[in-house]
């Protein structure tokens, strides 16, 4: 076993695990519970390794005193990150402490075998257990990764559907960071700085105070302004009422039409060409897709929160449902001048974010605040327009895929123009500020954006090589120098719009070869786990019994490994248009290797199919002037229960492959396959997406 | 300004003081510590804040304190304790019907309202009770079959 990024940058034993007087093991991950399931799997992973029962180990997550730092939890990384430091931890833990109960013992480590806890000589107890051994053992320790796991033939918990651990708390009561009550903490509502370089000219505080019907003080420290009071009503009757009497001189002034993916193509770009560049241009056909994603929202469905206290000897505690609370702190110390030693960030449960969303920016809001009223816990609570108004989008794309096509139909190259913002301008980077410190200072030098390398997956460039064979592939990235507004993580990043342009291509080929889309795809599928879920879902979709389509009803299949190195996915979605689009069943089959616990990864192919059907057909971002006007759930809208069709979900049963990240990969192939059913159903294209009724009307007349 | 109201809440009579427009939730979550009751939105469009009152649901966010003087008001923590849940929290639990679960308590309380009324739901029936709820990590189907799970428990199911 070789060392994982997270145990090299977090070696010490101690820092992973430590055995407890209440005969418990404390197991901790960097990596935080964003709905998901992940913490749940890993209390899974860790039980498994320690052979412990799950009540002996409880698992501490996103806590900057007691963890390991682990960056950020994304991209699908933390079964295969965390989740397998904590299995070569573990082990490392129960060959340490049965070594040291052989020596108490005077026989040889592998004549002790464990259960609960307690270590058996040949089937009889010896009195010693992990806990009485635990004590004798410097566990301040560097891993080494040099001992054995468990064979995955052993395994009674790892495979199992165990039940959520942060379930019972969420349909019962409290749960959230917003949930947390301190006694006398300090409501806060923020009067936001409309862009980085709005500077403040006026502020009504008289008649801020009297619309609030109650007590509340107006804080303000440069372009941050803040209202606060003891009486959280009042506190937000005071924020709704602010803005006639907040006046801001040179906010924010977005032209019109920015906020559509065709403003891309014309802007000053960051050119990178990827993939086989020196390729001869081959002869044949050229066959070109061109599709468009806009600008679209995390829209979690709880705004931002976060709780801050700054005590008398200058420590700054910080609770938070940001992703990786280690880069908080960080981020947070660098924005306020604070030591990072004398910060503790603490994750605890918010809505679903699906990346980088407003918690970052929350904690700094409640940071500056509680920097400024020491003693006092502040809790900040974003309001509903202030998430949609000020959240980080997900970048608008426009991906134009061509083929150079063969006598045969088949391709012999394949190139993708990207045009897309960055997808991640998380806080650490030097060139990123949080909303808190635009509005204390002025904000940095321009810099160029810079979007994940491609080792990591890419940004706008994740998922734009296609996995078939088509002969030399190559990129073309435009990375848009200047987004007219905030761009950052949201799930999948680039994969989306880049799979629905590979896979409507792919169709598109099949079509004008005269064959059938699963099979032209088969036959340039090498890799067998790709071909197997693609084939797989096919069988659950009834595809041998798609018709020929154009009569309203349409059936649609895509294929995507997401990253190009996680879980393999395949989506077929059956649906009718009508006047809009309405889907009737969706079926997905993933490959995600072993898999920890069945129903938690298999929501998680649900989820992404619902959120990337609802991105497909209903969802854009719209902003000009001075920000964000889509600040609702009426101009922003989801998919809804009644849009919601059926799912059949299944997973392949390769439990002796390595676990590959499955929270993010159905959402392009989902998308894809509605692409491809409407042109089914309809016998045309829609090449944008949302595909709203007024698109698909305009198909119709085509 | 502020008023004095009496409210019966999860069964118990309670004597609160506010604003007559200060909307329920802020009561609810911070003078009676009911902090299952969830802010979306404040403009009843998603869901999260619901409660059931005098059995009906109703938008904690926006229903100002005064015009439920006197109700008898349900809301998550009444539902089913963590020791002893509801059948609705168990089949929630057992069939991991939520990912961030940021909807759920809302949508529990319309369930026990649908519930109330129609012992053996059908499909169509919960998405109707639900349509004015959102979910945004797409747990849908698994809510609708935890819903049903939970009406067989309860002995509503044919």
């Amino acid at each position: 076993m070789s060392l994982t990024g997270s145990l090299i940058a977090n070696p010490r034993m101690d820092r992973w695990i430590t055995f407890l007087d209440d005969k418990t093991a404390r197991v901790a991950s960097g990596k935080v519970e964003i709905g998901q399931g992940v913490v749940t799997a890993l209390h899974q992973i860790a039980a498994e390794e320690l052979n412990l029962p799950l009540d002996r180990v409880t698992l501490v997550s996103g806590d900057t005193d007691i963890g390991p730092d682990e960056m950020y939890t994304t991209s699908s990384l933390s079964i295969s990150m965390s989740g397998g430091s904590i299995r070569l931890v573990a082990a490392e833990a129960v060959a340490l402490l049965t070594e040291r109960a052989a020596l108490r013992l005077n026989c040889a480590p592998d004549d002790l075998s464990v259960q609960d806890g307690a270590f058996l000589q040949d089937g009889a107890e010896t009195g010693l257990d992990y806990w009485s051994v635990a004590s004798e053992i410097d566990w301040s320790r560097a891993v080494t990764a040099k001992a054995a796991t468990k064979s995955v033939s052993d395994y009674t918990i790892v495979g199992q559907s165990t039940p959520r651990l942060d379930l019972p708390a969420k349909v019962s009561g409290a749960a959230f960071v917003h949930d947390m009550a301190v006694d006398g903490f300090v409501h806060a509502r923020i009067l936001r700085q409309p862009g980085a370089d709005a500077v403040l000219v006026s502020l009504g505080e008289a008649a801020i105070k009297r619309a609030a019907k109650g007590d509340v003080s107006v804080y303000r420290e440069q372009n941050f302004v803040a209202v606060l009071s003891v009486d959280e009503a009042a506190a937000e009757r005071a924020a709704a009422a602010a803005p006639p009497y907040v006046e801001w001189e040179n906010a924010l002034d977005i032209p019109v039409g920015a906020d559509e993916a065709a403003w891309l193509p014309g802007q000053p770009a960051i050119e990178r060409e990827l993939g086989v560049t020196d390729a001869p241009e081959p002869a044949g056909e050229r066959v070109s897709l061109t599709v468009s994603r806009p600008y679209v929202a995390h829209a979690s469905l709880g705004p931002s929160c976060a709780l801050a206290r700054m005590d008398a000897d200058g420590k700054l505690s910080i609770w938070s449902h940001g992703q990786g609370m280690h880069n908080l702190r960080k981020n947070i110390g660098a924005a306020l001048k604070i030591d990072i030693d004398r910060i503790w960030a603490k994750h605890l449960h918010g809505p679903g974010c699906y990346g980088h969303n407003g918690a970052d920016d929350a904690a700094l809001d409640a940071a500056i605040l509680a920097r400024a009223h020491p003693g006092k816990t502040i809790r900040v609570q974003w309001r509903r327009e202030e998430e949609f108004g000020y959240e980080p989008l997900g970048p608008a794309m426009l991906v134009k895929a061509e083929a150079v096509v063969d006598a045969a139909g088949l391709p012999v190259q394949w190139t993708a123009d990207i045009w897309s913002p960055v997808h991640v301008q998380r806080p650490g980077n030097p060139a990123v500020v949080m909303l808190g410190s635009q509005a204390l200072a002025p904000p940095p030098e321009w810099a160029p954006p810079v979007d994940p390398g491609e080792e990591r997956g890419g940004g706008g460039t994740r998922n734009g090589f296609p996995l078939y064979k088509t002969g030399p592939q190559r990129v073309r990235h435009h990375l848009t120098e200047r987004a007219p507004i905030r761009t950052s993580a949201l799930r999948g990043l680039g994969a989306l719009p880049n799979v629905v342009a590979i896979e409507g291509l792919m169709d598109d080929l099949a079509a004008r070869a005269g064959a059938d889309p699963v099979q032209y795809r088969l036959d340039l599928l090498e890799d067998p786990r790709a071909r197997a879920v693609l084939e797989r879902t096919a069988v659950l979709a009834g595809w041998q019994d798609r018709g020929a389509g154009g009569e309203g009803q349409g059936l649609g299949i895509a294929f995507a490994r997401y990253k190009n190195t996680a879980a393999y996915c395949a989506v077929a979605v059956a649906l009718t248009v009508e006047e809009e689009v309405r889907l009737d069943h969706i079926w997905t089959v993933g490959d995600a290797g072993l898999v920890i616990n069945p129903s938690g990864a298999c929501n998680q192919l649900e989820g992404g199919c619902v959120q990337g059907a609802s991105w497909a057909l209903k969802e854009q971002a719209r902003f000009e002037g001075q920000g964000i006007t889509t600040l609702d759930w009426e101009s922003y809208p989801i998919l809804r229960f009644s849009e919601v069709p059926e799912i059949t979900a299944e997973l392949m049963d390769l439990p002796e492959e390595p676990t590959l990240g499955v929270g993010e990969c159905s959402v392009g192939p989902t998308a894809a396959a509605i692409a491809n059913a409407i042109k089914h159903a309809l016998g045309a294209r829609i090449h944008d997406m949302p595909f709203t009724r007024d698109r698909v009307m305009a198909a119709l007349l085509r | 300004m502020s008023e004095t109201y009496s409210l019966t809440v999860n069964g118990k009579d309670e004597i609160v003081s506010a604003p007559p427009d200060t909307p329920l939730i802020y009561v609810l979550r911070n003078q009676l510590g009911l902090k299952g009751v969830r802010y979306g939105c404040g403009l009843e469009q998603c869901g999260c804040c619901t409660v059931l009152v005098d059995g009906a649901p109703a938008f904690a966010c926006s229903q100002a304190v005064e015009t439920a003087a006197g109700a008898s008001i349900e809301t998550i923590e009444g539902l089913g304790a963590r020791e002893a849940p509801h059948p609705l929290q168990q089949a929630f639990m057992d069939l991991q019907a939520g990912q961030c679960g940021y909807c759920l308590a809302g949508i529990l309380m319309a369930a026990k309202a649908l519930l109330a009324e129609n012992s053996d739901p059908s499909r169509a029936d919960i998405i109707a009770a639900l349509d004015g709820h959102l979910c945004r990590c797409g747990a849908h189907n698994r809510i609708i079959a935890a819903i049903q799970q939970a009406a067989k428990a309860m002995g509503g199911a044919s």
